[in-house]
């Protein structure tokens, strides 16, 4: 059974894997493999540390889920932090449902991705590097999970964000890499600016509800007013905006993909970045509360569809599932926008595997054919056939083909925005709908583009062009070496493909299932947590699981084939978009591509050209020409005004002299004047 | 009555005796590197002793300790004495200023120039400073506080790069138009009647009674607001509030390393001491005018501070320049702390007063770090202008690392000491002055603006084709010697230590401000 400790230790092994990582495996001379090499000599031992921690976090964290199916929710006891005048910020741990569900997505998926990161890293300068990353990123996911209470929650969203940022910039010497790093931090940050003032403005008006726990207990009992709740919601959501790359903050997440593929399979898709919807799901009873639901559900239907919109035309496949991972986020956040709390986690849950095993397979194709641009790949399914089956497997999911996972939990979003019967729900089913036709086409384009036709060339004929063009290849295109990757990168790989296909089903059947029952896992989730939904009311909204709806699952079901069908027959003769399509969809086909020029609009304009060269000029200029020049013009007058008066007494006695007479003349002059 | 306990006495001339000795030792023509070691060994033993200081504060007793006093003279012709005697507040910037004098010593390990004179001036700077902290007498306190402009205004025209003169000069003009102030100040509270010593806090072992009591409710001989104002330019100028803290970037970008580190790490932390001492310590009972009447119109220069301070930041290309405009950012985090004063609960007001406090701490730690670090890269890249820089990163992984750490901290990440002062800021004043709290919590993103743009432009990516190092130099560019490690863990140890455990030292400033809040 699960104590407090058995969860404070599966937080801390991974961190402290990231300790003796950092600051020991790195500089010893034998290991050291980082930039501060003091030898050549390679070793795998900082992997399998990392691994090994996170295999023990992932153990654990089936205990944790076996006491809170025994036992229900729990709370453990709140360890002061700082206590000083009015603060008193305490540490403590939260064992929900949804904590529960959680550390099994981050711990499992991740100790998947750190076997596969062995074989793929291998060989990297900063192999100890990478692990002491990732082992923080795992240990800060896992905090950020367990938080009870508000500000430790926060503190653990920024160590995510860090632990992102360190790994995104993993390749430090890459100008791009730089570059993504820093926009992933500071458009994250935006948001969080969002969260914090949430937690100010929560704060002043009752210190208390820092503790989570006493706050859903406030909710429940009616003591927060509606106004209140909005605004602290509001907060909330600009943070979870942020943090899950949503519009109009999403922009990050595509450039976040210049780290190493197996961290975007981690961190920009299974696990950081639900951390936002992770933060509404959390709050769910304050969202419920308050008058922003509404705005919720719209962010997230805008997303789904927006992001889907930039996916069908990008040819880097990394890029593909990273607007593809913003569009599926946006489907959780609409779900919980609808209310359906269990289907969002639902999703959240389902979407982490197969997500995870299309980066992780994409990672292998560019292991094989030394690039990530569809262009230059293609025919790969005879050379890596157990990449290629798990990628269609996955593929299939995402689309939401029965009976693979993802078809279960999508189908639950969309049944439940149906039934919401109000405008904005419909407004959700419609985009919905539209995102899982989407889904389908630009899944089966990257598949046939990837796999199927011809071997275009691959890294080293792209390298070749570019480099005739007259412009320097980027880092990151290797030799092609055709065949399959190695096992410590195939294993997860199938795993993942395997969870994909029936995880969703078994989990959740929509009908009794010998041991599992009907919509066994969102009844977890949703109508056991007590501790979320005290409100009666909102337990019953939340908890009444539509029947399944035919009409919905036959219609997305139409929309995904339909999608596959039209990418298989527009693409499978040529391996590419044929010349025609390109040429009558090109005004779209650019505003696609150019990610509808909000990277323009954010970095250029507004950044740039309004506050760098504008705002921020004009108040440097005013620095020193202003408020500095006062300085110097005040010691300057103050200066000459002594050098003047200190002619008054320069010691020359014929001066003197005359200044006597001339002031007697003076003097007299003014007598004479006076006495008439 | 009389007590002299001697620790704080030895502590605070300590580095000034050892300044004497190498003075006196200049006739015997002594190697460079004697003279270097000695100077770095009495720092090491004021660092002892502060730490000792630090320790041996007892928690549970509270109140002033280590009390040493003397009479100047007999105690009816002046009211004021010699005393020293640390509490709660200033337990813990005394072992700040031992850290930070530590680190600038070991910094200045390559002063090649007037050695001897270097080190007579950076001790006596040290001894300034500690005795600006351990002072419990009004007109000891003036005196330290004005006696360091001296040693600074060597060491930065001497030692210092750009332009020294005019750097220092303008230094000298700030410090000592603000210290007029505050002299007048400190007559305006002599000569009042009511007042027969100038003690600052009540030291009842010696049956003492602090200013604050002797004026609380009492009419001074001039308007309390007028007193008030006096003493709060003085500080101001030194922490520094907008508009008058255009003295502070030339002053730190000329200084040579060492300084720098001093200067922001200790010499700003007087100024806040001094406001949370005089300008809340003995304004809360005065007739017609007390700090709460303050609060509000400080709270707005404080959001002020922060984010034009941060602004100007971000257009900065020099990067001693650019941190030390942030230090003016930050710094406005600790007046917005202070601001909470003007709350109507004394948790709130205690809360951001400690928060205040701890800023100082945390923000002498961290940029101390930032100083640090961007000298050790500068003495080897010689340049500091950041499109000059690129891809250092290769060359220097361990200077890159406590950069991040300095970097990090300063954009207020948690488990670093930052996030925890300003978390504590914002929480305390945000209820009493939302607007101000909330536009200065924007700080907070332009910082990561600021500190990521100048990682991103130094350490990251790769070597500007133009106008940088050449190649052949930098392939020859080396990362720390081990000894420089002594620094920089020197400072990067608090950094960590406050950030994961903030309890060593908010549990003791909580003591000393619950003196004096009342």
């Amino acid at each position: 059974m699960a104590s407090e400790l058995t969860i404070w230790l599966i937080i801390l092994l991974p961190a402290a894997a990231f300790v003796i990582n950092g600051v020991v495996v790195r500089w010893i001379p034998e290991f050291a493999v980082g930039p501060y090499r003091l030898t050549g000599k390679k070793s795998d031992l900082a992997g399998w540390l990392t691994a090994a921690a996170i295999g023990v976090s992932f153990a654990l964290s089936f205990l944790a889920l076996i006491k809170v199916v025994s036992d229900g929710a729990q709370q453990f006891e709140m360890h002061t932090w700082i206590a000083v005048g009015g603060v008193d910020i305490g540490f403590g741990i939260m064992l929900d449902q949804l904590t529960a569900i959680m550390l099994i997505v981050v711990s499992g998926v991740s100790f998947l991705v750190q076997v596969y990161g062995i074989g793929y890293m291998h060989g990297d300068d900063g192999y100890t590097r990478y692990f002491a990353y990732m082992a923080l990123f795992t240990a800060s996911m896992l905090g950020l999970v367990t938080a009870r209470s508000v500000i430790q929650l926060f503190v653990f969203w920024e160590l995510v964000g860090i632990s992102s940022y360190l790994l995104i910039g993993f390749w430090l010497n890459r100008p791009t890499a730089a570059a993504a790093a820093k926009k992933a931090f500071l458009m994250t940050r935006f948001g969080d600016f969002g969260f914090l003032l949430a937690i100010l403005y929560l704060y002043s008006n009752n210190p208390s509800w820092l503790d989570i726990h006493e706050m859903y207990g406030a909710i429940a009992g009616g003591m927060m007013a509606i106004s209140v709740a909005s605004w602290i919601a509001l907060g909330f959501l600009l943070g979870a905006i942020g943090k899950s790359a949503q519009f109009p903050l999403h922009s990050w997440l595509p450039d976040a993909m210049e780290g190493p593929t197996s961290v975007s399979a981690l961190i920009h898709s299974a696990t950081m970045v639900t951390a936002g919807v992770f933060l509404v799901a959390r709050f769910f009873p304050l969202f419920e509360h308050s008058d922003i639901m509404f705005l919720v559900t719209l962010v997230g239907a805008i997303t789904a569809v927006f992001a889907a919109s930039m996916a069908l035309v990008a040819d880097d496949i990394k890029r593909v599932l990273a607007y593809s991972t913003v569009s599926q986020l946006g489907y959780m956040m609409f779900a919980l926008g609808v209310g359906a709390y269990g289907a969002a986690v639902f999703h959240l849950f389902t979407h982490a595997f197969f997500k995870a095993g299309l980066f992780l397979a994409a990672g292998s194709v560019h292991h094989a054919g030394g690039t990530f641009n569809m262009r230059y790949l293609g025919g790969l399914k005879d050379h890596m056939k157990i990449t290629y089956w798990a990628m269609v497997i996955a593929s299939l999911s995402l689309a939401g083909i029965i009976p693979l996972s993802g078809f279960w939990s999508k189908d639950e979003i969309l049944a439940h925005a149906f039934h919401a019967g109000t405008p904005i729900g419909t407004v959700a089913l419609v985009l919905g709908l539209l995102a899982a036709l989407m889904t389908a086409f630009y899944m089966f384009r990257a598949v046939i583009m990837t796999f199927h036709g011809e071997f275009r060339g691959g890294g080293d004929k792209e390298r070749e062009d570019i480099e005739a063009s007259g412009e320097e290849a980027p880092e990151g295109l290797e030799h092609v070496h055709l065949g399959e990757s190695p096992r410590t990168m195939i294993v997860p790989i199938a795993l993942l493909a395997f969870l994909a296909i029936f995880i969703g089903f078994f989990t959740n059947p929509v009908f009794d299932l010998g041991v599992v029952n009907k919509h066994a896992f969102s009844t977890f989730v949703v109508e056991r947590n007590v501790d979320v939904f005290v409100d009666h009311d909102a337990q019953v909204h939340a908890g009444s699981e539509p029947e399944f709806d035919a009409l919905i699952a036959i219609l997305s079901t139409i929309l995904a084939v339909s999608g596959i069908v039209l990418a298989w027959r527009l693409l499978t003769k040529p391996g590419i978009v044929p010349i025609w399509v390109e040429r009558t969809t090109n005004p779209l086909q650019t505003l696609f591509k150019r990610k509808y020029f909000i990277d323009e609009l954010y970095e250029d304009l507004i950044v740039s050209r309004g506050f760098y060269s504008y705002l921020a000029m004009l108040i440097d200029r005013l620095d020193i020409s202003g408020f500095d020049n006062v300085n110097v013009q005040l010691y300057r007058w103050t200066d000459r005004a002594g050098r003047a008066l200190a002619k008054v007494q320069d010691g020359q006695v014929q001066t003197y002299g005359i200044v006597s007479v001339v002031g007697l003349i003076v003097a007299i002059v003014i007598f004479v004047v006076v006495a008439q | 009555m009389s007590e002299f306990n001697g620790i704080l006495t030895v502590t605070v001339f300590l580095p000034a005796l050892a300044a004497l000795v190498i003075l006196l030792a200049r006739p015997l023509n002594l190697e460079d590197r004697v003279i270097r070691w000695f100077a770095i060994l009495s720092t090491v033993a004021a660092f002892i002793l502060s730490l000792v200081v630090f320790l041996a504060y007892d928690r549970v007793v509270g109140g002033v300790q280590f009390i040493d006093h003397l009479n100047w003279l007999s105690a009816e012709t002046i009211k004021s004495s010699y005393l020293l005697g640390v509490d709660g507040l200033s337990a813990p910037l005394v072992l700040l200023t031992g850290i930070l004098g530590l680190a600038a010593a070991f910094a200045s390990r390559n002063i090649e120039l007037r050695v001897s004179e270097y080190f007579v001036w950076l001790l006596l700077l040290e001894s300034a400073v500690m005795g600006v902290f351990v002072s419990l007498d009004l007109l000891l306190f003036f005196v330290f506080f004005e006696f360091e402009v001296i040693p600074m205004f060597m060491l930065i025209s001497v030692w210092g790069s750009g332009r020294p003169r005019y750097s220092a000069m303008k230094f000298v003009l700030f410090t000592l138009a603000g210290g007029a102030f505050m002299f007048v100040g400190i007559f305006a509270v002599y000569l009042t009647g009511a007042v027969d010593s100038l003690t600052m806090v009540p030291v009842p072992e010696l049956g003492i009674v602090g200013i604050a009591d002797q004026i609380a409710g009492v009419d001074l001989i001039a308007p309390a607001s007028l007193i008030f104002a006096f003493f709060l330019v003085a500080f101001a100028v030194k922490l520094p509030v907008w508009p008058l803290h255009n003295w502070l970037p030339d002053a730190h970008t000329d200084a040579p390393t060492a300084v720098s580190v001093m200067l922001a790490g200790v010499l700003l932390k007087m100024a806040g001491y001094g406001m949370i001492r005089i300008n809340i310590g003995f304004f809360q009972e005065t007739n017609g005018f007390t700090v709460h009447d303050a609060a509000g119109i400080l709270s707005v220069v404080a959001a002020v501070s922060v984010v034009y301070g941060a602004i100007v930041t971000i257009r900065q290309t020099d990067m001693k320049r650019l941190i030390a405009y942030s230090s003016v950012s930050h710094m406005g985090f600790v007046l917005l702390g202070l601001t909470a004063i003007g709350g109507n609960t004394a948790a709130t007001q205690h809360g951001g007063i400690n928060g205040a406090a701890l800023q100082m701490f945390t923000h002498g730690t961290i940029t101390g770090l930032a100083f640090l670090v961007v000298g050790m890269a500068y003495d080897r890249t010689h340049t500091r202008h950041i499109p000059h820089l690129g891809g250092l990163w290769r060359r220097m992984p361990v200077i890159g690392i406590f950069f991040f750490v300095a970097g990090f901290a300063s954009l207020g990440l948690p488990a670093l000491s930052g996030f925890v002062s300003e978390i504590m800021v914002f929480l305390n004043a945000f209820p009493v002055w939302p607007w101000a709290a909330s536009i200065s919590a924007f700080g907070v993103v332009l910082a990561a603006g600021y500190v990521l743009w100048m990682i991103q432009r130094t350490f990251f990516g790769s070597k500007p084709p133009e106008g940088g190092i050449p190649d052949d130099k930098f392939e020859e560019l080396t990362d720390a010697e081990p000894l420089d490690l002594i620094p920089i863990l020197a400072l990067t140890i608090p950094i960590f230590v406050v950030g994961i455990w903030p309890k060593t030292i908010v549990d003791v400033f909580k003591i000393g401000i619950e003196g004096i809040l009342r």
